[in-house]
């Protein structure tokens, strides 16, 4: 099998990758996804609050989903459902599985992974205690209650702060469990502000920032769980420890950007987002392979995804047409104080079309700073911000014609205080 | 009337009834579990010693450079996992060394094959990874790494095939004797008997004690372990041990037979015979004491923590031996570390127990050492891989995404004989679940096919106990009225 492009993940990202290459006059295109429908993450996201960039309206997450698939399906695009791909390999070739064509090697043009990311779970932040049925990620929680149609517990506790979580507490609590309390380690949440309002306040979810969990009890399911409050080392303070009867625990502790394909391929990760790193083309260490979504970094808005993600599809089918210039000069992008991490970490600017997006995330909760762009210590934007928040990932725009510079330049994105 | 009874369906159960099944015998193995393994043979180091760590002379001496020595037959036999990586103890300093040697005296009093004292050079060319203040280290070849309860559940699932009757679920609550032998009471009727092994663990004492008084005790000593991810699994190469000092034994750090990295364990006595909860304080020490092999461990790679129940006795060896008190029933008790290696030994010896007891048993012209290959789709080539999915659809479709296990694999691991009928029992068979997300995508698939398979509802698909429910109903269960509310709430979100 031969295609142009290979779209690895149809979720939101992967659709929309593919629509934009095929815009951009790309014809012989698949995507391939392993679960049974496309749409990605999206489909177990049945509340609203997607789409308000892109379509200027709120719909549920499968809502939102659906004008993709209806996109893709209308404009003819190829994809294989049920498939898995299990590797990348040499020159682009790819392979992949499933039950109607069997086992595939695919030899793809350019490849575009949009695999999505994971939940980080119980073991990986080391909760002691036993290890009875009861203990879910938030996700999978999310998808026996939307998807499957069976609730998980009756007596909540939730760990972590992130959207998920906070969705899943108030999803819990409509279908008739008791969520007990949030419990935070961070002293901020890890959630958009507009979740944490919504979804705990109106529902009068307790939440306890700086806390974390002591331990599980139960041998068969979950009985209980102790709490306590943790000081400025995160190390738990004796004495501060709540118990709390219930029959589930659900975590919302992270995601990890799903990128064992792109490691086991030989593509550079940057191990603070966890994935590829990528250039303004959204294309990564491997020539022809583009990344774009939740697999490059972790997004908390899909708006921001389908932005993302346009850029590749649309520079995937550059790269086909050979209009992207490979050997132009190159600045590396560098996160100044306190900024965790900005995707693209590279950035050549003649391949830029009008403007450079940055994305990136604070490492702390700020108010009233200026987050100052910088090219070479030369800085070229400042912008007012009231609240950061590790939460709610932040973008800059730049101009082309301010990334006139010489080669090996560093563009620098820092924080500053008001008025200093 | 069954010849024999197993009590107890670990490893050292498995291993005494597949042992039983190649004799003309009508054998039944129960346990109280609702799964092969559940007790501590799922919760180990999973090493299979070389054996030159008991004295000479002991049961545990005898049994476990024998049983080494049987692995690899039984281990092909069975298409279980086994691999002879070597093992290192290794020293820090002059003191150490002198127990490393020690140890290789002791090793060759047990007749243990190959051994040699490596020089730091040595130790540092075969292991790059190991902290540099080690001086010297005890290589042992013959060591081994398996996977314990992959190896009890084919052990079963063989004494099954070849006739063996396994009953889980089933709790010895009593046992009576009479002229013909005993009558086992169980939550789930009686089961009589001629002989009786008594392979419970922690809980022989218990067993014991329903048909002879007291003649040794048994208490739990927890050990708690970290499993690290897949990548990680090549940091080293070979079991490494620490040199046993004055102040305790020290901890293991070894790959797993999958590829993982395993750390651990501490040793603690406790009182109550179920408690396998792992606790911070003993995590957070391991891990200290595993910077003594290595600073290299990345222990943010963990994947999970898990704890196992030593069955320490006050005798100090293997029991293996018939009660004085009560003829025909075989105590094969205390049966701690190294009872995982020295399992095909312990076996051998435990049925040389009953001939003495019986007299020389018939054995089967029909018995078959042999069971189905299992097919493991991801250690095939690309070539085998096309060929099996033409076959079975089912290997085409991807269950498990960390680990690449297919919906065929699940299926098997289902239909054999002693198959998995729980998430967790899958899970040890077949692997979903066992990678980086542990379960959290393929969990609500493999229920799934679990409930369709052994057509079930899926409300009753468990964890891994009987109790370890993990659905509780179906969503929409609400009143009427709290239905208006929730359309309330949802118009004030949006
Ligand atoms: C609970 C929750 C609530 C959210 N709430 C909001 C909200 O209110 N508003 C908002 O704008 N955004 C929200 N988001 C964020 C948004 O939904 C995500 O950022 C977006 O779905 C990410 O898109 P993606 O395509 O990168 O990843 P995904 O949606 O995860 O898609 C990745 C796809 O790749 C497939 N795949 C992976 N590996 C392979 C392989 N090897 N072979 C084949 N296929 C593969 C997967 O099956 C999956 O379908 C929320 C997210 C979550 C999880
Ligand atoms: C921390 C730790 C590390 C170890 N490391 C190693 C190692 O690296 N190498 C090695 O060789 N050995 C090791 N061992 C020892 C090894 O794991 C054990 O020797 C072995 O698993 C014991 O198997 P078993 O069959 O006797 O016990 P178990 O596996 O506990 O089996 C006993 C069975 O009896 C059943 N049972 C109990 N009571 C009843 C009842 N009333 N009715 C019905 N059924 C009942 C239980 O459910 C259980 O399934 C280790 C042990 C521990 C705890």
């Amino acid at each position: 099998m031969k295609y142009d492009i290979v779209v690895v993940g149809g979720g939101p990202a992967g659709l929309a990758a593919a629509i934009e290459a095929k815009k951009n006059g790309v014809d012989n295109i698949l995507v391939i996804e392993r679960d049974r429908e496309l749409g990605g993450i999206l489909q177990q996201c049945i509340h609203n609050g997607f789409g308000l960039h892109v379509f200027k309206e709120e719909l549920t997450g499968p809502e939102y989903a659906e004008k993709f698939i209806t996109e893709l399906k209308n404009m003819g695009i190829e994809y294989k459902l049920d498939t898995m791909v299990l590797e990348i390999g040499e020159e682009r070739v790819i392979h992949a599985i499933n039950t109607v064509d069997g086992f595939m090697r695919i030899k793809a043009g350019a490849i575009i992974l949009s695999m999505g990311c994971r939940e980080r779970t119980r073991g990986a932040i080391s909760i002691p205690g036993s290890r009875p049925a009861g203990v879910f990620t938030a996700g999978t929680a999310q998808r026996f209650v939307n998807m499957e149609g069976y609730m998980v517990g009756k007596r909540v506790v939730i760990l972590g702060s992130g959207d998920i979580g906070l969705i899943m507490a108030r999803r819990m609590t409509l279908e008739g469990a008791k969520v007990l309390a949030v419990a935070e380690l961070m002293p901020f949440s890890g959630g958009l502000t507009r979740n944490i309002v919504q979804c705990l306040e109106d529902y009068h979810i307790p939440l306890y920032l700086s806390h974390t969990l002591m331990e599980i009890k139960g041998k068969d399911r979950v009985e209980g769980v102790v709490i306590a409050e943790v000081d400025k080392n995160r190390k738990p303070i004796p004495g501060t420890e709540k118990h709390y009867d219930c029959d589930t625990l659900l975590l919302s502790v992270g995601l990890i950007p799903e990128n064992e394909i792109s490691k086991n391929a030989g593509i550079a990760l940057d191990p603070v987002t966890s994935g590829p790193i990528v250039n303004e083309s959204m294309e990564t260490s491997i020539e022809g392979v583009f990344a774009c979504g939740n697999v490059v970094h972790v997004h908390d808005l899909v708006d921001f995804v389908t932005a993302e993600s346009k850029r590749a599809g649309k520079n995937a089918a550059k790269y086909i047409k050979k209009e992207i210039k490979a050997d132009a000069k190159t600045a590396k992008t560098k996160p100044g104080e306190g900024i965790r991490y900005i995707v693209p970490h590279m950035v050549r600017p003649e391949n830029v079309d009008g403007t450079l997006d940055l994305f990136m995330r604070v490492d702390n909760v700020y108010k009233d700073m200026n987050m100052v762009v910088k090219i070479d210590g030369k800085e070229i934007k400042r912008m007012k911000k009231k609240h950061l928040a590790p939460g709610e990932m932040e973008s800059v725009k730049i101009k082309k014609e301010d990334l006139g510079f010489k080669e090996d330049a560093v563009i620098t994105v820092q924080l500053e205080k008001e008025g200093a | 009337m069954y010849d024999v009874a197993v009590i107890g369906a670990g490893i050292i159960g498995t291993f005494i009834t597949r042992e039983l099944s190649k004799f003309d015998l009508k054998t039944v193995m129960i346990d109280k579990e609702n799964d092969i393994a559940n007790g501590t043979t799922k919760a180990n180091s999973a090493i299979v010693h070389a054996g030159y760590d008991a004295k000479a002379g002991t049961l545990k001496g005898k049994l476990n450079a024998k049983g080494n020595a049987m692995y690899g037959k039984v281990c092909e036999e069975l298409d279980v996992h086994f691999k002879r990586i070597g093992s290192f103890v290794i020293a820090s300093n002059e003191e150490e060394m002198e127990s490393v040697k020690d140890l290789y005296e002791r090793g060759r009093k047990n007749n243990i094959p190959d051994m040699k004292i490596l020089s730091q050079e040595e130790v540092r060319a075969m292991e790059p990874n190991l902290n540099e203040e080690i001086i010297g280290a005890l290589y042992a070849p013959t060591a081994g790494i398996v996977s314990p309860w992959e190896l009890a559940v084919a052990l079963a699932e063989n004494a099954a095939d070849n006739g063996a009757q396994i009953k889980l679920e089933t709790e010895v609550l009593g046992i009576e004797k009479n002229e013909e032998g005993y009558v086992i009471h169980t939550n789930n009727g009686d089961v009589k008997a001629k002989y009786v092994f008594n392979c419970a663990g922690v809980y022989a004492q218990e067993i014991n004690e329903m048909v002879a008084s007291r003649s040794f005790s048994i208490h739990p000593r927890r050990g708690q372990y970290n499993i690290l991810d897949k990548s990680t699994g090549d940091l080293i190469n070979h079991v490494i041990f620490q040199a046993p000092t004055k102040l305790g034994k020290g901890v293991l750090v070894a790959p797993t037979v999958h590829g993982n990295l395993l750390v651990g364990p501490d040793a603690e006595d406790l009182e109550d015979k179920e408690n396998t909860s792992t606790t911070s304080d003993r995590i957070e020490f391991i891990r200290e004491k595993s910077r003594k092999t290595t600073t290299k461990v990345p222990f943010n790679k963990t994947i999970t923590s898990f704890a196992g129940l030593r069955a320490v006795s006050n005798v100090g060896d293997f029991i293996i031996e018939e009660s004085k008190e009560a003829k025909g029933f075989i105590n094969v008790a205390g049966i701690e570390s190294p009872g995982l290696s020295a399992a095909p030994a312990i076996a051998e010896y435990a049925i040389d127990v009953l001939k003495g007891i019986t007299g020389e048993l018939k054995e089967r012209k029909d018995f078959n050492p042999r069971r189905k290959p299992v097919i493991r789709f991801m250690e095939l080539s690309d070539e085998e891989k096309s060929e099996v999915i033409k076959k079975d659809p089912r290997y085409g479709r991807i269950i498990c995404r960390c680990e690449n296990i297919t919906e065929g694999e699940i299926v098997d691991a289902i239909h054999r004989n002693a198959g998995g009928r729980t998430v967790d029992g899958i899970k040890r068979r077949s692997r979903p679940g066992m990678g980086r997300c542990q379960g959290g995508f393929c969990g609500p698939r493999v229920m799934e096919i679990l409930a369709r398979e052994l057509k079930m509802d899926i409300k009753d698909v468990v964890k891994d106990s009987k109790e370890a429910y993990i659905l509780t109903e179906e969503t929409k269960q609400n009143t009427p009225e709290e239905v208006v509310v929730e359309t309330l709430e949802e118009i004030k979100i949006s």
